[in-house]
């Protein structure tokens, strides 16, 4: 079986600290993996530099087989690699709907027509209705985005994603500040998406994590200290120490 | 589902409706500002038509700056370029025709805004302003020096356009100009509330807040602004070929610093962001400069400049943007 994404050896440091110590794996369509570890692991620094936001200091990124490590982030967009953001990067005063129809426009190669209007295209607007239904934000869908809640803004994060059609979706702590009632629109949208797009979803929240994924790395300091079955990581003795530090003490906190 | 649907069709239908309303009321205040003004100043056509010129300018601002964000402060070298395109074009070339001489302005302009484009979109904010400046010094400089082809200092003397289709000619009271400059503005403007709505216009609204989103869509930001950039050129250089054409010469004023600068004051006086926006802020700027001037030559600056003030601080939308905003809360608490 041919990986669809692959990356192999990724390293990058940050002055003397290295964020990302030679990361390497491997995923197959259809694929749904949970990455995980505590906060500072690297997580969101791993989705940057596979992405193309950030560059690594050494190491490749695959994707299909074909190597993309010198194609800019619009490039590997383009082949099929789309990410969500940990902190929502949304238009404040665009709609929920120009959101989603512009994600669709640009995939489909007409974002940069100079006539007609998103509204009076059927086939767009149908996408848009669909996918905003899905998650719960269609009577918003004219709203301005600073006008809509946090929780909802998140929602729309990933209605974006899904929107461009990828091939391998990498999602950055999509329910963090969704409220909990609102969990279930992430879950139903991802039960929802093709059987062969590979989802890598980082998230803090374990019950989605093992209701969600049937892989699950735990990225510690940089390093990938755990790649198995959901069942196996809480007995992992290296993941429970990784976590000690954190997740003992915020249990405690809270 | 099926009615949730159909709503949502109607919906569609119901605003694209309101914006084809708005499209004809646009297009009716241009032609009823023309008429009102032609009834008013029947002396003074050449000022009006020089006011349809700079409202070009402006809108083509608007196009960069208040569409996409992009800081400049050298726009005019988009405006004169195309004057000078269309004087060069008459005067060394013989090409008098005055539909050619505008082909020639909106090409001038075009490029002009491309070579802009191509060294202001390698910066942004505060570098990109320097940049922006530093293009409009050389573009004057430039014509200055190439002075057997722009006439230098003195201007490009000597242009005689040829009857507008062959029939109309340029009269001494300026009629023909004037309404070819409405023609103009009126077309351009048409065209303009088109691109800004489409598409395209929705890309570069999303470039001007967070282009770092747009890439994660897939779409070039880069390659979006220069196209901006080439249309923004196209509509200056349009005004800048109108002021050709009606005032017969083209001067370096039409290529400096002092008219980017203006143009943008006019901008944020009307409103960024919106084309109605740029036109009340030409309006009102351009009134001021010339009826408060005659009235009152010693303080007009010092009246546009309390207003520029008073209008920043108080109302950041500009004028026009503001008072929309007051109409819309205003059929807001009605409701
Ligand atoms: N641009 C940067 N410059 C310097 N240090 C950075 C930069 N980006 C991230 N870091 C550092 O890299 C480490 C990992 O950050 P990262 O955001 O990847 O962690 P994370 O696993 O996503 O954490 P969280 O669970 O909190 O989202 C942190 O110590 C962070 O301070
Ligand atoms: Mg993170």
């Amino acid at each position: 079986m041919s990986a669809i994404f692959e990356v192999q050896n990724l390293k990058r440091a940050f002055g003397g600290l290295t964020v990302t110590n030679d990361v390497s794996l491997a995923m197959a369509a259809g694929d749904r993996v949970a990455l995980i570890g505590p906060n500072g692991a690297g997580k969101t620094t791993f989705v940057n530099l596979v992405t193309g936001n950030l560059t690594p200091d050494s190491g490749d990124v695959l994707i299909g087989g074909e190597s993309v490590t010198r194609t800019n982030a619009i490039g590997r967009v383009r082949r099929g690699l789309v990410r969500s953001f940990q902190v929502t990067r949304l238009f404040q005063e665009m709609t929920p709907a120009e959101h989603v129809a512009l994600a669709v426009l640009q995939r489909d190669g007409r974002a940069g027509r100079m006539f007609g209007h998103f509204l009076t295209m059927p086939e767009v607007m149908a996408e848009v209705i669909e996918l905003l239904g899905k998650l719960g934000l269609r009577e918003l869908m004219h709203r301005r985005v600073s006008e809509i809640a946090y929780g909802q803004q998140r929602l729309l994060e990933i209605a974006v994603a899904l929107a461009l059609k990828p091939k391998v979706l990498l999602l950055d702590e999509p329910a963090a500040g969704v409220p909990q009632s609102d969990t279930g629109l992430i879950e139903k949208a991802l039960a929802d998406l093709p059987a062969d797009l590979a989802v890598l979803m980082i998230e803090h929240d374990m019950d989605l994590v093992f209701r969600f994924a049937k892989r699950v790395i735990v990225l510690a300091a940089g390093t990938i200290i755990f790649d198995g079955s959901p069942s196996e990581v809480t007995k992992d003795p290296r993941v429970r120490e990784a976590y000690l530090g954190s997740y003992a003490n915020a249990s405690h906190a809270a | 589902m099926t009615m949730v649907t159909m709503n949502d069709a109607l919906e569609g239908s119901h605003r694209k409706g309101r914006k084809f309303g708005r499209d004809l009321a646009g297009l009716a205040v241009i032609l009823g500002l023309a008429v009102v003004g032609y009834l008013l100043f029947p002396n003074n056509l050449a000022l009006l038509t020089r006011m349809t010129a700079i409202a070009l300018l402006v809108l083509s601002l608007d196009l960069v700056t208040g569409y996409c964000g992009v800081a400049t402060l050298g726009h005019a070298a988009l405006f004169g370029s195309g004057a000078y395109a269309a004087g060069i074009a008459a005067v060394h070339f013989g090409l008098t025709d005055p539909l050619l001489m505008l082909g020639c302005g909106i090409l001038g302009g075009a490029l002009a805004g491309l070579v802009c484009g191509l060294v202001i979109l390698r910066a942004h904010g505060l570098p990109q302003l320097v940049l922006s400046i530093a293009l409009i010094h050389l573009f004057h400089e430039f014509a200055n020096k190439a002075s057997s082809w722009t006439g230098g200092s003195d201007g490009l003397a000597g242009i005689a356009p040829d009857p507008l289709l062959g029939y109309f000619e340029f009269d001494l009271w300026g009629r023909t100009a004037y309404v070819f400059g409405i023609v103009l503005l009126a077309g351009v403007f048409t065209l303009l509330r088109r691109i800004v709505r489409s598409p395209f216009g929705m890309l570069c609204r999303g470039i001007k807040e967070d282009p770092i989103r747009i890439r994660a869509m897939g779409a070039s930001p880069k390659l979006a602004l220069m196209k901006m950039y080439a249309i923004s050129g196209a509509v200056a250089g349009t005004g800048g070929a109108l002021n050709a054409i009606s005032t017969q010469v083209v001067g370096l004023d039409s290529l400096s610093f002092t008219l980017s600068a203006e143009s943008l004051v006019m901008l944020v006086l009307g409103g960024t962001g919106s084309l109605f926006g740029a036109l009340t802020g030409t309006i009102v700027f351009m009134f001021f400069e010339d009826i408060v001037s005659a009235a009152n030559p010693f303080h007009w600056l010092t009246m546009v400049g309390v207003l520029l003030v008073a209008v920043v601080l108080f109302a950041p939308k500009g004028l026009y943007g503001t008072v929309v905003g007051l109409a819309m809360r205003w059929r807001e608490a009605r409701r």
